[in-house]
């Protein structure tokens, strides 16, 4: 409370057309897959204007937002409230994930073991995991210390290469900053390399499908969604590299930055989760 | 839409007429159903002691709050106490009075009968003199006694017309099927449960039975009947456009009676078998065929209307 | 509890936004919370009309006026519209509306953000509502049928409405994630000095157990429905055990969200109640403490009960022994507030202005929903209560009587300060008054059928239920057209209500609490854009 006493005015932005056309751009998204999923001919086309129109705005918000942060009409308070703002999101995530790790603990303890005998239903089946369930086909599972290995080393790498840019903005070390960034942008985007490679291999020889019952089911919703939460990290570090190389931030200002890497963090945690559980247990 | 709203027109005329007409009916029912297991009487008990109890504290704190607004009133000129939480050691007391009174129902007076019933509830096994198999499916429920071999089928057999309302309705509107399941009294009966496409639930209210099949696990419950008679109960999980078309009738005979319907239903399976039209699929009936295509037909029907 | 020197100048205004640009582009946390209420209001008539129907199906026995299928989509859609197009937007419209005006802020914290969480509800809205008509048109076969429970394998079976509930529930939930995210950094953020946390109106404390719900659940919510579409249209074998899953992992999933949803809907109602029984008794809030901790128990508690919406589908004995007592345990904190909101009408000096009718009338009748509940939890008694009427009528005495009356109670207690104008208080008495008995008469009778035998989600039914469903119809129309006086009172409100300008403090109770009574009304368009010190 105490700086709140110092500034008795907090940042109201004007009216501003982008809420509502996110909306729009989310709803023509939305529809768009719904058709799509049900083959209608229009679905693909309104899911391209959708996304179109999403990027268009995002382009446009976050343009606005760096605009009026480099502009100086935040102060620390306002700072604060993204500062806050981010972290509830990022719990919010956390949230989303965890469900999916729920359904996998489900499955592994209750369901496939419950499925086995003395089941009648399904005579033969043994429950052991990993397991496609009774009547699933046959595949490998994935192991742990190949690709995955080398995938957690990658994160654990950029994380650390993140932070390093981070005490280099803060000293003001532009190069530091500017170098740490982009190594963990080609971190980010190598171990999305990687685990295209690994579904490759997955679908190719191992028979490890989406449709593998249990295990494909939490395999591919874990690792799809934590791939696509990388994705997302890695476009929005690599925005924020461009805005470096722009010459923003300041050292005592720059939650645009920080709010990133703790994005960048929290996937990071993610995956040393899936690693443990999905692939290694 | 038109035709809805004509219908809508229709309905408002016959409920002006049917409301002045309430009173011919006569049969209230406000409580659970008769029990006739030792679970359902379980529950009845435990449920009407729980009612009593809430009803009590409902009236209490009702007395309490009328009390209240009958007696501090501003325009009796009452003055407000500038209260704002227990201070004295007497009202700390009063506060902690009502506390000590809910943990002892929620815990002790509702907790510990609430204990056996589900412990008894969940004892299928014990002492279980005989097993039927229950496979719902979307909208009928197939009955298997695994130890007799007998298998069949049971459907709604209430016909489209009364559903439609174009003639009157049956005594056991929707409530009565083409082959009931028929068990004997006094024993303990092990009902598995399972299902072959969404989940289901299997209730009969005088049992005081009721458990999903679900797809692919297996389920169970148990009951042992003490009084010879027809339950009917319904399926009560949405499992789609029949969800109201799925009732349960159990009949409950005496043992000889029982022994006598299963040499009569083995000896109906054997010719069927015989005469090569048997389709373990969908069972036996022991109806004359016309009910049972009335039967098939109310599902498509209901939907057509 | 609050006193404020407010130092307020009215004409800080800058640019006042006016035209369709002042509620599309709105950054205002009144203009965005005018929006919330009136889209609430919307949806709260569009899930009532579609229960009028169904009602007037269950009217008699037999099929009257629509098939099976339909009637399945009208009860899905009507909860889905009535819970998250009702009663979560009308108390994110009272979060907006009063929150920045009780902790003395300018606006919300993340203004945009804000306009952002409101404009996902209506595509939400479209998408439920939308297979309805492409029905009409003979595309896809209607709206979701599976129950607002979404239950697989019923629902991986479903049509195209399936799908468009799914993402309708996706925008819901981006929605009031990103809505609750405002509201916590607007309250931890954006307070005056001098209002420390323990010095926050209640309603704020409860908004803010809520957000922490919502933002925790939701999302859970986000993962369910997305298995359930990639069970749907990819493949997945999440609810199918033929390849490992089960259908009761869905169950898991949705009412570890479900359950808290409950306390979500009606935590904001907790809040402002105990204000205006304080405010017509002319007595300070009782135990003020006491009930922000029991706000914290409940909705700790809330996220580890949730099986006691499937305790007959075959769950183990412990678990059904756990989720039984821990689920009877949730009456405590719930008793505590019960006993908060006695003793702050206790030796008061009542009066009876409408909001405080309809508090005490909301306290009745929440109590007998609370008290079924209860009554619900027995895990052996509940195989006699789950999917029958009895359940239907005890949600509605917590969901209706005590959201959606609860909603109506805070409007009535703070519409004449958001527009400044007085309403009219006999109509709102024949409001309250029609909808209490309306109310009980639809209701009362479905406890009854329920403990007769009488399943929930039919369209028709034995005969033995006649009687009582007939009459709950008639409750329910007249429950229904009663809801028109409301919408009479809040319309002719704002438009100038009866004529009578209202002074800052509204009513004349000895000494209201809270800052928004020390700004006019209406209060201006930034609410405190110099924060008051709050000693
Ligand atoms: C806002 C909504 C809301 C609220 C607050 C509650 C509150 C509670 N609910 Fe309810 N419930 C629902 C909404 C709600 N519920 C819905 C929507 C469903 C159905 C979902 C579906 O299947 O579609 C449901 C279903 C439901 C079930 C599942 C039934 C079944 O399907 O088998 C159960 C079982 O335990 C239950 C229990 C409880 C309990 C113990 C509480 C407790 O929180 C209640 C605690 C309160 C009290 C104990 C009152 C204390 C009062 C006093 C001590 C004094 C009384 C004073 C006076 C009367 C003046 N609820
Ligand atoms: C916030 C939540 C909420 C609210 C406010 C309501 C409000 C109402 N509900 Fe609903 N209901 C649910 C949540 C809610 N319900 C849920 C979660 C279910 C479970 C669904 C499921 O099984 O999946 C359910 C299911 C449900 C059923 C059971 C259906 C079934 O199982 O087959 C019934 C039956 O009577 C019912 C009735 C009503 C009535 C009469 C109202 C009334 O209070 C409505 C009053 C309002 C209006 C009528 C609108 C305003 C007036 C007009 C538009 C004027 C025109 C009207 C006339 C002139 C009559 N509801
Ligand atoms: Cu079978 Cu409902
Ligand atoms: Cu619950």
């Amino acid at each position: 409370m105490s700086d709140a006493q110092n500034h008795s005015h907090y940042y109201v932005p004007n009216p501003s057309p982008y809420p509502v056309l996110m909306g729009s751009g989310i709803f023509l998204l939305a529809l768009g897959f719904i058709l799509n999923m049900n083959s209608f001919g229009l679905g693909s086309w309104t899911m391209i204007a959708g996304a179109a129109l999403i990027v268009l705005v995002m382009y446009n918000w976050f343009g606005t937002v760096a605009g009026e942060s480099e502009g100086g009409s935040y102060s620390k308070w306002e700072d604060r409230s993204f500062r806050m703002g981010m972290t509830w999101f990022i719990a919010s995530e956390v949230a989303f994930f965890a469900a999916f790790f729920g359904a996998l603990f489900y499955v592994r303890t209750i369901s496939v073991p419950g499925l086995a005998e003395p089941n009648q239903l399904w005579q033969g089946f043994t429950g052991a995991w990993p397991s496609a369930g009774p009547m699933g086909e046959k595949f490998t599972p994935m192991g742990a210390w190949g690709l995955p290995a080398i995938n957690t080393m990658l994160l654990l790498t950029s994380g650390a290469t993140v932070t390093w840019a981070h005490w280099g903005l803060l000293a003001n070390k532009r190069a530091q900053l500017n170098i740490g960034l982009f190594l963990t942008v080609a971190l980010g985007v190598t171990f999305m390399f990687v685990q295209g490679y690994e579904y490759y291999h997955a679908y190719s020889e191992l028979g490890l499908t989406l449709g593998a019952g249990a295990y494909g089911a939490t395999f591919f919703m874990l690792t799809g969604f934590h791939g696509f939460h990388v994705s997302m990290g890695a476009i929005m570090l690599a925005v924020i590299l461009i805005r470096c190389l722009k010459g923003h931030f300041k050292p005592e200002s720059h939650f645009g930055f920080e709010g990133v890497a703790w994005y960048w963090h929290f996937v990071d945690v993610v995956w040393l989760g899936l690693f443990i559980f999905v692939y290694w247990l | 839409m038109r035709n809805l709203f004509n219908r809508l027109l229709k309905l408002l005329g016959i409920s002006l007429f049917a409301i002045s007409s309430t009173v011919a009916y006569a049969d209230y029912k406000w409580n659970l159903q008769e029990p006739v297991t030792p679970m359902a009487k379980d529950t009845l008990h435990v449920h009407n002691m729980f009612m009593l109890i809430c009803i009590a504290i409902f009236l209490v704190v009702l007395a309490i709050m009328i009390w209240s607004i009958i007696y501090h009133r501003k325009d009796k000129g009452y003055k407000a106490s500038t209260v704002s939480g227990p201070t004295s050691g007497m009202q700390i007391v009063w506060t902690i009075v009502p506390f000590l009174i809910l943990l002892y129902i929620d815990f002790i007076l509702m907790g510990i009968p609430a204990w056996h019933a589900v412990a008894m509830m969940e004892d299928t096994k014990t002492d279980a003199q005989m097993v039927v198999k229950i496979t719902a499916s979307q909208w009928k429920w197939q009955y298997d006694y695994p130890e007799e071999g007998i298998q069949f089928v049971s459907t709604l057999s209430t016909p489209a017309s009364q559903i439609d309302n174009s003639i009157a309705k049956g005594e056991h509107y929707l409530l009565e099927v083409d082959n009931p399941l028929v068990l004997p009294i006094n024993k303990k009966v092990r009902f598995l449960m399972t299902s072959s496409d969404v989940v289901h639930e299997w209730w009969v209210p005088a049992f005081g039975a009721k458990r999903n099949a679900i797809p692919g696990f297996i389920r169970e419950i148990w009951a042992t009947i003490e009084k010879p008679g027809t339950y009917r109960g319904q399926c009560t999980e949405l499992c789609g456009k029949g969800h109201g078309f799925m009732p349960v009738v159990v009949e409950a005979v005496s043992e000889e009676k029982y022994q006598e319907w299963v040499a009569a239903k083995k000896q109906e399976m054997q010719s069927r078998v015989l005469s090569g039209s048997a389709d373990t699929q969908k069972g036996v009936e022991n109806q004359p065929s016309q009910a049972k295509t009335q039967a098939a037909g109310v599902i498509s029907v209901a939907a057509a209307i | 509890m609050t006193t404020a020197t407010a130092t307020h100048d009215a004409h800080d205004d800058h640019g006042h936004p006016t035209g369709i640009g002042r509620w599309l582009f709105a950054t205002n946390h009144k203009d965005i919370g005018t929006m919330y209420l009136t889209f609430s209001l919307i949806m709260f008539f569009l899930g009532g009309i579609m229960i009028m129907l169904v009602r007037a199906e269950l009217f008699q026995p037999g099929l009257q006026i629509m098939e099976p299928e339909l009637f399945n989509q009208l009860i899905s859609v009507h909860a889905l519209v009535m819970i998250f197009g009702a009663l979560m937007p009308a108390a994110v419209g009272m979060a907006n509306w009063l929150i920045p005006m009780q902790i003395g802020a300018p606006d919300m914290a993340l203004p945009r953000l804000n306009n952002f969480s409101f404009w996902m509800l209506p595509p939400a809205a479209i998408l439920l509502t939308l297979p309805f008509t492409l029905a009409l048109f003979n595309i896809g076969d209607g709206a979701i049928a599976a129950g607002w429970t979404f239950l697989p394998p019923l629902s991986t079976q479903g049509g195209m409405g399936m799908d468009f509930a799914i993402f309708a529930v996706h925008l819901l939930g981006i929605s009031s994630v990103l809505g609750s995210i405002n509201v916590v950094v607007t309250i931890f953020n954006l307070r005056a000095p001098g209002m420390t946390m323990m010095k926050l109106p209640l309603f704020c404390w409860s908004w803010l157990v809520t957000a922490f719900l919502l933002i925790l659940t939701i999302p859970v919510l986000a993962g369910a429905v997305t298995m359930l579409l990639t069970d749907r249209h990819f493949g997945t074998h999440f609810f199918n055990a033929a390849g490992g899953g089960d259908p009761i992992l869905f169950q898991h999933i949705f009412w570890f969200f479900g359950h808290p949803e409950v306390y979500i809907l009606l935590l904001p109602i907790w809040g402002f109640i105990p204000t205006i029984l304080s405010a017509f008794s002319r007595k300070p809030v009782f135990a003020y403490k006491a009930q922000v901790y029991s706000f914290w128990a409940i909705g700790g508690m809330s996220m580890i009960v949730w099986a006691h919406h499937f305790l007959t589908a075959g769950l183990p004995l412990a678990a059904l022994l756990y989720f039984m007592y821990i689920t009877m345990a949730i009456s405590l904190p719930l008793a505590v507030l019960f006993y908060c909101w006695i003793a702050g009408m206790w030796r008061g000096a009542m009066s009876f202005e409408v909001p405080m009718l309809f508090a005490v009338g909301w306290i009745i009748m929440f109590g007998i929903g609370g008290l079924t509940g209860l009554v619900l939890a027995d895990a052996a008694a509940d195989a006699q209560y789950h999917g029958t009427y009895f359940v239907v009528a005890h949600f509605h005495y917590t969901i209706f009587a005590g959201g959606i009356f609860g909603i109506m109670t805070g409007v009535y207690y703070w519409l004449p300060k958001f527009t400044g104008h007085m309403y009219n208080t006999t109509i709102a008495k024949w409001h309250f008054w029609l909808t209490m008995i309306a109310f009980n008469i639809t209701f009362i009778p479905q406890f009854f059928v329920g403990l007769a035998g009488m399943p929930r989600r039919v369209p028709d039914y034995a005969l033995q239920f006649a009687e009582f469903n007939m009459i709950s119809s008639a409750g329910a129309f007249v429950l229904g057209a009663s809801q028109l006086l409301f919408l009479y009172v809040v319309i002719s409100c704002v438009r100038g209500g009866i004529g009578v300008k209202v002074s800052p403090k509204v009513w004349d109770t000895a000494d209201v609490e809270g800052l928004e009574f020390t700004l006019p009304s209406p209060p201006p368009f930034h609410s405190f854009t110099v924060q008051p010190i709050v000693k």
